[in-house]
């Protein structure tokens, strides 16, 4: 499943989007990212999965473009730390935060 | 003498159940409660088959929202709460449902109704619901497999058409109807923030714009809307619509147009459903979910039965 955690208004798209297909619930991008965003627990979206998988925690859900902006998702000049902390790739951002911040 | 004062946002409730089926004869009864910003369902489900439902406003108390709810639904039947094996919370006030067992979240409530309701065939479902809209993708057994929320704002949800009901008079659920009454169509709306939609609203009434022009502008602006979130989601067929906001025409068929993909017709995809007359209502999709999966997990013996009678 492709969990779309954000939302989308005038100015882009932001969503953290996590595979859940292929976390396995390890929890490294939670210990990675420096804003606490990612958490990982039960599956909410799919009560018959057994393992825990990771997900943006609820509070945050609604403001995640100031809270994953400083570590620039698609345009820093290395991928955002839960990206690299992710050994399975079931992390990335929507193209919000490199369309409006990125350099041309 | 005062004036009376018309409440135009006012939606009927309603509630309904099932004169086919003794209860008493069932094995697992099971029970969903949707409890959202604006409206309220209880579903119960006897062995996997719709035996009662409520749908209701929700009040400023959602524990009371969601007790009032079952009791509608349990009405004019024998069976009390207490009969009840197993019952699942969803929607936007899951978390306070008193009698629930266990909480889920409508988008995957959503999903499962959706494919009791509609059939294996859907693939795309919107959840039109009271403050937000969910735009979720599923698979033939109903699971989930991709989803987005539009939750940051009330603009393009239930709420706004009832707030727009208000403020032009009309009662909303002519609100379809009438959007379809006019000469030609006007340009849409253009603010997408519901404050200022409304003050927009404002100044085409002030304008002498007709009152069926605006209605139309106000659909065609909503449908719009809900067309950007689906994009960015992609829309696979069968597309079927949940929610209140799916029983307005106005917004539904503006939406098929911009997109160019029918939604499912509205009839059960069991056809013995549909022959008995029982109610097809949009609204009670997420409850009806919610006692799926109550079904389901009680079936596999995830869960125990907390039956008191």
């Amino acid at each position: 499943m492709l969990a779309n955690y954000g939302f989308k208004d005038g100015s882009g798209d932001w969503f953290l989007v996590i595979d859940t297909d292929k976390c396995d619930g390890c929890g490294k991008c939670e210990a990675a990212c420096p804003a606490n965003v990612l958490e990982v627990g039960p599956d909410e979206y799919d009560p018959f999965r057994e393992e825990p998988v990771a997900k943006v925690r609820e509070e945050e859900r609604k403001k995640i473009r100031y809270s994953c902006a400083s570590c620039r998702p698609g345009y820093g000049e290395e991928p955002t730390p839960c990206v690299i902390a992710c050994e399975s790739g079931a992390i990335y951002h929507s193209e919000g935060w490199k369309f409006l911040y990125g350099k041309q | 003498m005062a004036e009376e004062v018309r409440e135009f946002w006012r939606w009927p409730e309603s509630h309904w159940a099932n004169p086919d089926i003794d209860w008493k004869q069932g094995k697992i009864i099971t029970s969903g409660v949707d409890v959202g910003s604006v409206s309220t369902q209880a579903v119960i489900m006897v062995d996997g088959e719709l035996y009662a439902f409520s749908s209701t406003r929700t009040g400023s108390d959602s524990p009371d929202s969601a007790l009032k709810g079952l009791s509608i639904a349990l009405e004019g039947t024998s069976m009390t709460a207490d009969n009840i094996d197993y019952c699942i919370g969803t929607g936007y006030g899951r978390v306070n449902v008193p009698m629930a067992q266990q909480t889920i979240t409508e988008i995957a409530c959503h999903a499962r109704g959706a494919n009791f309701v509609y059939g294996s065939a859907v693939r795309t479902v919107m959840d039109m619901g009271g403050q937000d809209c969910k735009a979720i993708r599923c698979d033939e057994r109903g699971k989930v497999i991709k989803f987005m929320m539009n939750d940051k704002c009330a603009a393009g949800t239930g709420r706004g058409m009832e707030v727009f009901a208000d403020l032009i008079g009309v009662p909303v659920w002519e609100i379809g109807p009438r959007s379809f009454q006019v000469e030609k169509e006007p340009p849409m709306i253009s603010s997408t923030c519901v404050v200022f939609a409304k003050s927009e609203v404002v100044g085409l009434l002030e304008e002498g714009e007709p009152e069926n022009d605006i209605i139309a502008a106000y659909c065609a602006a909503m449908a719009h809307r809900i067309v950007e979130l689906l994009n960015r989601l992609g829309v696979e067929k069968e597309f079927a619509i949940t929610g209140g906001i799916a029983k307005n025409e106005g917004v539904v068929k503006r939406l098929e147009k911009e997109i160019d993909v029918k939604t499912m017709e509205k009839v059960w995809h069991n056809p013995e459903y549909n022959s008995r007359n029982y109610p097809f209502d949009t609204q009670i999709i997420g409850a009806l979910g919610a006692a799926l999966f109550a079904m389901a997990l009680l079936e596999r013996g995830r869960v125990k039965s907390a039956r008191k009678a």
